[in-house]
């Protein structure tokens, strides 16, 4: 028997190992975009010390729809059908106002089948964190253009792009998302900070992340390949993220850098490089994002925040426990009621 | 020129006579054609109040385009001694008000009819065999109605005084039905229609002469009874089954049951204290949305609806499968129209009957419930709520237009007495007991497993919902067994339920050799063509209204002990015939016949007798 004390296991602020965080193996290909932010995830969430209960990770379908068995093991998951994850998600969250909730799609899950309910749920800022794998093509079924391929992008097949892309983050700002990012899967610091951005937020956090798909659309004369991001990524700013609970004092300095509080304390911390960026800017967010387009860079950071606009279900009123609680006396109105009810049709 | 919905008919066993012919009491029907949009819909239901008032059993009818003001519409309120309220096919009362379609209207009629119309029209020169009561309703109106602007609404009031004087209806009952129909709210507007009906009555009184035989005398036929559409009566029972999330999308004639709904959640379910409601609605963006937001509900645990009807259905196939293989509850209430295509969205049909039962592509099955009335549209609103959550399914409520947006006699509904059902939850507490669960293991044998909702506080808790293919554990599965045992757990699980959803409304009679069997509204024309059978062909058939899909085995027993059975359906297809199909022997099947009826309106006893006579080679 051995005597020495085996070394304490790290854990997280509730005392968690990492493992909960962690779910089962991936089944993607090696070097998949998606791989990389599904291990982002595991650490934003336990740096974060998210209780995984409390989680709902939910997804439409696509090779990105998949990664929800990958991380969070101990929380509930949902692969519905494709392109109609965010109905679900606003569905889960009527049951269940206190589940933390987040959305894993891909580009052609959000931007072509689920168009019409991405759009819907932006409009409604249901509050849950929102994030787009984006590697320009349908992944899972083998590789066809996706309705965020930029024109002139070029598929293996020689095939070349020559319709407008939809810009996620575009849209978000347009019609009501109150956090809206882009990052990059190869990114990790800045990638990290976002989610950990997203996770604390009180609203509808948008993150299209360009997730390159290594198997169909990472060679020469595509725009979202691992290269392409390397030479074009262009962040608006560097991006820092102390949660409400941590007690280090930040330190930066005047004029370098923006703080923006979030609902729960946390800080999201904007260091500027070229320029200064406000990202509570609706029309300046817009102006940006049409600027890198006709420069073709991919601008990441946090693109807009409104910390303000009150989320989806708070807006519904509902009482403070999950409406699936409710016990029997609180969702069966009374006989008498029922008497009066009838009443007014004798 | 628009016709008259209602083909005319000769073959009903009417005598029509000028003067002199017997007194017809409490059994006859009233038709008003008018134009939509000019408050006809209020003098009717005052009309059909007055009626129900004086103890007579009615039913009224609209039949009303697709459209929001300006085209023909009709309402049909039958008066019958004999309690039948389904639609009669014979009008013996013609209100003539829509200049458009008042030529074709009376030419339709059958001889011996009573017209009221208005007297410009001059309708008298068009035949000499129809009681004609010509009133000239603008000249009426002006009178009691200054104020120009509101003519239009009022001037449908006078033929409520007309027709009260000709048919004998108690005045005072007529006033009491108007003063309920306007509410304390509007006592001004009250008092001027009253004036309108006043004036009509006074006319009446002092210009036309009654020739025709039609009368309303007192009964005792309705003390006690409520008089309500279905679309309020389901919405009713969504909210005592403590429905608690409502997701939907706008579409007739499902919409205002979403509408009744919303009004008593917003009036009966709010927290005594905080004041905030115990429900969520939330009007989606379209049906992909509103029933993929019903399943997330109910997947969390909530007691989750939406409503629809035919185009909605087809839209929710998709996620119906997903709900139907991932095991979530969630009630999907269909209010018929007529189909294919927008097809004819203000009438009634009994369309979805087979897309209901094996909605989605794959192996699907689900249950459906049939209610026939507003007591059964509550009741059955019930049912669904707890067989969705005992048996973690979607289930179906298969109502229809005319079912949803006409006014019906009902009893009183009983306040429910049996607990809500929830069916298998596992909660933290649970779990720490069991160690854990394996989501899709039938541990009872009852082929029903446990689930847990997402926000339980257990490391156990947690299981990945998919669509793919799952072990028992809910992981994800390619292997043929696995699949092969999780269909036969579903399966076995559905024939579970044919004990457990309402079992069918069955009438033997004696020395019957004939069995009829319908579903939901199909019931009144049945019920009236079967006592048409006996009274006027020696027939004396049984009959049997089923009430849930999967089927019990009452209705075996029941082909087993007729030779033949008529299967009457309100649809081109014959659809609940080929539900029958799917599941009988051919011996079975050998005695089905099928009665259908697919224009659009409420079914007829008569169509449905003269059908069966056809066939019987009688
Ligand atoms: C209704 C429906 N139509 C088509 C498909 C086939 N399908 C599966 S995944 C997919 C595209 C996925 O693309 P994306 O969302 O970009 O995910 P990726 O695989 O690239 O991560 C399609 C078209 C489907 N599953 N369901
Ligand atoms: S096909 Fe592309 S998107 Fe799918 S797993 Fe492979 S690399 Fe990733
Ligand atoms: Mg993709």
């Amino acid at each position: 028997m051995s005597t020495a004390p085996a070394a304490p296991k790290k854990t997280n602020r509730i005392g968690l190992e990492v493992l909960p965080y962690r779910g089962g193996k991936t089944t993607l290909c090696a070097g998949c975009g998606h791989n990389s932010i599904t291990e982002r995830l595991i650490e934003a969430y336990y740096e974060m010390g998210v209780e995984p209960w409390r989680v709902a990770k939910m997804s439409g379908i696509g090779c990105s729809s998949k990664t929800p068995a990958y991380f969070l093991s101990q929380s509930h998951g949902f692969n519905a059908v494709h392109g109609r994850a965010p109905a679900v998600a606003t569905g889960a969250l009527l049951g269940n106002h206190t589940l933390q909730c987040v959305v894993i799609s891909g580009d052609g899950d959000t931007a072509s089948i689920g168009i019409g309910q991405f759009m819907h749920m932006l409009r409604r800022n249901v509050p849950l964190t929102y994030i787009i794998e984006n590697n320009g093509v349908y992944g899972l079924t083998k590789g066809q253009f996706s309705a965020t391929a930029d024109v002139g992008s070029k598929l293996k097949t020689g095939i070349v792009n020559e319709m407008h892309p939809i810009d996620c983050c575009l849209m978000g700002i347009e019609l009501g998302a109150t956090l809206v990012a882009r990052s990059f899967s190869g990114d990790k610091r800045q990638l990290s900070a976002i989610l950990k951005a997203a996770i604390a937020h009180n609203g509808l956090s948008v993150i299209d992340v360009i997730s390159p798909c290594v198997t169909f659309n990472d060679h020469v004369g595509s725009t979202k390949s691992y290269a392409w991001m390397k030479d074009h990524e262009e962040p608006l700013h560097e991006v820092d993220f102390v949660p409400g609970f941590s007690e280090i004092e930040v330190e930066f300095e005047e004029g370098e850098s923006r703080v923006v509080q979030l609902h729960d304390g946390s800080r999201v911390l904007l260091h500027k490089l070229e320029h200064d960026y406000d990202p509570t800017n609706r029309f300046h967010a817009v102006e940006v994002l049409h600027e890198a387009t006709r420069r073709q860079e991919v601008l990441t950071g946090i693109i807009y925040l409104d910390n303000k606009r009150a989320n989806f279900t708070e807006t519904l009123d509902m009482v403070d426990v999950p409406l699936a609680t409710l016990p029997m006396e609180r969702v069966r109105p009374t006989k008498q009621v029922l008497e009066q009810i009838i009443e007014e049709f004798r | 020129m628009h016709a008259s919905p209602v083909a005319p008919s000769m073959s009903a066993e009417r005598s029509g006579s000028l003067p002199g012919e017997q007194r017809v009491v409490n059994d006859f029907s009233i038709q008003v054609g008018t134009v939509n949009g000019s408050g006809s819909q209020t003098a009717n239901n005052v009309l059909m109040r007055s009626i129900f008032q004086m103890g007579v059993p009615v039913s009224g009818k609209n039949l009303f385009p697709s459209n929001i003001a300006g085209l023909p519409t009709w309402f049909t309120i039958r008066a019958s001694k004999q309690g039948y309220i389904g639609r009669k096919k014979e009008i013996d009362f013609l209100v003539a008000m829509n200049p458009e379609t008042a030529r074709e209207d009376v030419m339709n009629l059958a001889p011996g009819t009573a017209a009221v119309y208005d007297a410009p029209l001059n309708l008298n020169e068009l035949r000499d065999d129809i009681h004609f009561y010509p009133v000239p309703f603008d000249k009426l109106v002006a009178p009691v109605c200054p104020e120009a602007k509101l003519r239009k609404l009022v001037r449908n009031m006078i033929y409520d005084g007309v027709v009260a004087h000709l048919l004998g209806i108690d005045l005072e009952e007529m006033r009491k039905a108007l003063y309920k129909q306007f509410g304390e709210k509007k006592k001004k507007a009250a008092e001027l229609n009253w004036g309108a009906v006043l004036a009509g009555r006074e006319y009446a009184e002092k210009n036309l002469v009654k020739t025709d035989p039609y009368w309303v005398e007192p009964m005792d036929k309705t003390a006690g009874k409520l008089i309500l559409d279905g679309n309020t009566a389901a919405a009713l029972g969504c909210v005592f089954a403590g429905v608690t999330v409502l997701t939907w999308y706008p579409i007739t004639p499902s919409s205002s049951l979403a509408e009744a709904l919303i009004s008593y959640l917003g009036r009966f379910r709010h927290d005594e204290e905080t004041k905030k409601a115990t429900y969520a609605v939330v009007q989606a963006e379209d049906e992909l949305a509103s029933i993929g937001m019903a399943i997330g509900a109910g997947w969390a645990g909530a007691r989750s609806m939406t409503c629809t009807s035919g185009p909605g259905i087809s839209l929710m196939s998709e996620f119906i499968g997903l709900a139907y293989f991932a095991e979530i509850p969630v009630v999907v209430v269909d209010v018929q129209r007529v189909g294919p295509s927008t097809g004819l969205p203000t009438r009634t049909m009994q369309g979805d009957i087979l897309s209901n039962a094996v909605l989605s592509h794959g192996d699907t099955h689900h249950p459906v419930l049939f209610p026939s009335s507003p007591e059964e549209c509550f009741t059955m609103a019930q049912d669904a709520f707890d067989l969705a959550e005992q048996f973690q399914t979607p289930v179906f409520l298969n109502m229809d237009l005319d079912l949803g947006m006409n006014n019906w006699m009902s009893d009183p509904f009983p306040y429910p007495e049996k607990p809500l059902v929830r069916g298998k939850v596992l909660d933290a507490a649970a779990l720490e007991k069991l160690g854990g669960f394996a989501r899709y293991k039938d541990v009872d044998g009852d082929a029903i497993p446990y689930r847990t909702l997402p926000g339980t506080n257990h490391p156990a808790a947690a299981y990945f919902t998919r669509g793919t293919g799952h072990n028992e554990r809910a992981g994800y599965s390619e292997r043929e067994d696995d699949w092969i045992h999780n269909m036969d757990r579903l399966n076995r699980k559905f024939e579970n339920m044919r004990t457990q959803a309402p079992g069918p409304d069955v009438h033997y009679m004696e020395g019957a050799r004939v069995g009829l069997v319908c579903c939901g509204t199909s019931r009144y024309a049945v019920r009236e063509s079967r006592d048409q059978l006996s009274r006027e062909r020696g027939m004396n058939p049984s009959w049997l209204r089923l009430r849930a899909y999967p089927f019990s085995k009452e209705l075996e027993e029941f082909i087993d002990r007729h030779e033949r059975v008529y299967v009457v359906d309100q649809n081109r297809d014959a659809q609940l015939l080929m539900l029958m199909r799917m599941e009988m022997t051919p011996e079975r099947i050998a005695k089905l016949r099928s009665v259908r009826y697919y224009g659009g309106l409420p079914l007829d006893a008569r169509t449905v007798t003269d059908e069966i006579v056809r066939q019987e080679g009688l």
